[in-house]
């Protein structure tokens, strides 16, 4: 058959464009445009260049706190989706519990982010905090706005309280899917606990799990509001993670070209692990074995 | 392997049945030898699954015994029965290769590696796999994914029994003529005993050696392909087996003589005792009717022909019943054709829906 060409059908895309441009590519590109270019107040800007990004490639500071959080993001990852899945396989399977289960589950992901992070802050104060009172009548030198470490720990544990629950719900999701018959075939083929788990479930949950390292890994390495609430990013700058960085030069010393570069370096790292895990992932499986 | 018996069992969902009508299973006693190819077949929910999975272990029975051999396997869990069983849709391990999920259950049960790959190999020739061994099982079509499955069930050399559930359901008509016939040279070479459920009488009567035809929870006949034509213990056999199924008219019988309307058929055989049974039929298959223009046959209207290539099926009005008539291929069927005749040899007479058994004339 004749294919008809007709350039009038270009503008079917228009509603697409636009809302993709103001959505989208407009805000992205004032980011771009503040990156390039320097401002003494006065809404006065002066060609930049690369400057800004060569000082925050070359910046210690900024170093350090990238280092933190692929530390922070890669123990979030270690620890939410082992749990996660262990926690998924314990719901059970059906009845009145297993809607309980996830009612309960689904909580924490209720709390808005700084409802988390007061949370945590109260619940680990030495002086009138459950947790960081109980730790002191043990004995225990808890203190997480004095000692990096007790920092660290709170902050990660309140993520994993926050969010486990998202990794051991799309997991479940992921084992429900699978028929009965797997269960049964490996029964009869005299598989164990273990040969199930590693040869049914997890291939099984391989998609959800693809999306649930997704989502913590994006939400981990955007973190904000929890620690910023918890820590402020202190003691010293042991709990500066990124955004608070960002948010430091951003508004607290109110850089914007430096803080713009850092803005489109830190979308770039993103995208570019989000893109090695889905690719990783997805290929995962397929393809010749030996 | 082993010969299997199933022992006064019956199976019901609900607890403390009551009446007869609560059981999905209703009372049996079997035994199927050892070896056999069984096929059961029946329409949904008739309790041919049930079945299955009494003797796979997923169910265990109400009541009565299940043997493999002298033992008593009724209570024990699947993974001790040593069954292997290929289910309605491909069962496969994704991530495994196509060699390791055929080896899976060996390895499993300790199987030393060298006798692992000999079996392997030798299932994989069989099912003609052997250039795909390699390959990781997530990428194969369903048919291969099935074959796999079935693989699975074959490698163990001493199991009791292979039991399939509706296992070619999701397979493309022309790879199922292909994989049964497979299935057919794989029982011939290994002499399992093999239990296949379906709802398709051609898979059920081109499988099997004998057919257990089941219907509303019970077994209503056992017996060869043959004996499932020639003489359906029930009606429902006589419609199910069969395309079109067996004509079943009410008639009145009176010794070696069967009434319709008032029009005489007459019968090979003698019966009596008839009276107390609610309702006599007789049943004759369409292979067995003709049509034709001689006085001596009973009236007929013709109302439709349907020709299906190799025959023409008569669609025929019989004192207000639909009687099917299989003509052959050639024939051709005028007006003037409105007489039918039964063969008599050919013709059962049922009461209360079970056959009764005439005497010689």
């Amino acid at each position: 058959m004749e294919k008809t060409f007709n350039n009038k059908a270009w503008f079917m895309v228009l509603p697409v464009v636009l809302l993709v441009a103001f959505s989208a590519v407009v805000p992205l590109m004032t980011v771009v445009n503040y990156s390039v270019q320097d401002t003494f107040g006065n809404n006065q800007f002066f060609w930049a260049g690369l400057q800004w990004f060569e000082e925050v490639l070359t910046s210690e500071r900024l170093h350090d706190a990238l280092i933190r959080q692929f530390i922070f993001s890669a123990v979030i990852l270690a620890l939410e989706i082992p749990l996660g899945i262990a926690v998924s396989l314990c719901i059970p399977k059906r009845g009145v519990w297993s809607s309980f289960c996830l009612v309960l589950m689904a909580l924490p992901l209720l709390i808005p982010w700084n409802v988390v992070g007061t949370i945590w802050q109260i619940f680990g104060r030495v002086d009138i905090g459950l947790l960081g009172a109980t730790m002191a009548a043990l004995g225990i030198d808890y203190n997480y706005t004095q000692n990096a470490a007790h920092a660290w720990i709170t902050i990660v544990v309140m993520d994993v309280w926050h969010w486990t629950s998202l990794v051991a719900l799309l997991c479940f999701a992921g084992l429900q899917s699978i028929p009965d018959a797997y269960y049964q075939a490996a029964k009869i083929d005299g598989a164990g606990r273990w040969k199930i788990f590693r040869y049914i479930e997890l291939p099984k949950m391989n998609r959800v799990l693809l999306i649930a390292v997704l989502l913590r890994f994006m939400d981990s390495f955007m973190i904000y509001t929890e620690p910023f609430v918890v820590t402020g990013g202190g003691p010293g700058n042991s709990t500066t993670l990124l955004s608070i960085d960002l948010v430091k030069i951003a508004l607290g010393q109110f850089d914007l070209g430096p803080a713009a570069a850092f803005s489109i370096i830190y979308f770039l790292i993103i995208l570019l692990l989000s893109w090695v895990f889905y690719t990783v992932m997805t290929n995962y499986g397929k393809g010749e074995g030996r | 392997m082993a010969k299997i018996t199933l022992s006064n069992l019956a199976h019901a969902y609900r607890p403390n049945p009551q009446s007869r009508s609560d059981f999905a299973l209703k009372q049996m006693d079997h035994v199927w030898d050892d070896g056999g190819a069984y096929a059961l077949l029946g329409p949904s929910g008739c309790g041919k699954t049930t079945l299955l999975n009494i003797i796979s272990g997923l169910l265990i029975p109400s009541q009565g015994k299940v043997l493999f051999g002298e033992v008593d396997v009724t209570r024990l869990p699947t993974e001790q029965r040593n069954i292997a069983q290929v289910f309605q849709f491909p069962v496969v391990y994704d991530t495994m290769t196509v060699y390791d999920n055929l080896a899976f259950p060996l390895r499993n049960r300790g199987t030393e590696a060298h006798l692992v790959d000999a079996r392997v190999r030798d299932i994989a020739r069989m099912l003609g796999m052997t250039d795909v061994l390699g390959k990781k099982a997530q990428g194969l079509t369903a048919d291969a994914k099935q074959k796999i499955s079935l693989g699975r069930g074959m490698v163990r050399e001493d199991v009791s029994a292979i039991l399939f559930d509706e296992p070619l359901t999701v397979i493309d008509p022309h790879m199922k003529w292909e994989l049964r016939t497979q299935l057919k040279a794989l029982h011939r070479e290994f002499g399992h005993t093999m239990i296949y459920v379906t709802h398709d009488q051609t898979e059920a009567l081109t499988f099997a050696d004998k057919v257990v035809v089941m219907y509303d929870g019970e077994v209503v006949q056992m017996g060869t392909p043959a004996d499932l034509f020639e003489r359906p213990a029930h009606t429902f056999v006589g419609y199910f087996i069969g395309s079109p199924g067996m004509n079943v008219l009410p008639a009145k019988i009176d010794g070696a003589s069967a009434y319709i309307e008032g029009c005489q058929i007459p019968l090979s055989r003698h019966y009596s005792g008839l009276e107390t049974a609610k309702t006599v039929e007789i049943g004759c298959r369409p292979e067995f009717l003709t049509l034709t223009d001689r006085p001596d046959g009973l009236p007929v209207q013709v109302r439709r022909v349907e020709d299906v290539g190799r025959l023409k099926i008569v669609r025929a009005d019989f004192f207000g019943r639909e009687v099917n008539i299989i003509a052959p291929e050639g024939a051709s069927i005028s007006d003037r054709q409105n007489r039918v005749v039964f063969d008599p040899a050919r013709i059962n007479v049922y009461a209360d829906s079970w056959i009764v058994e005439g005497k010689a004339a």
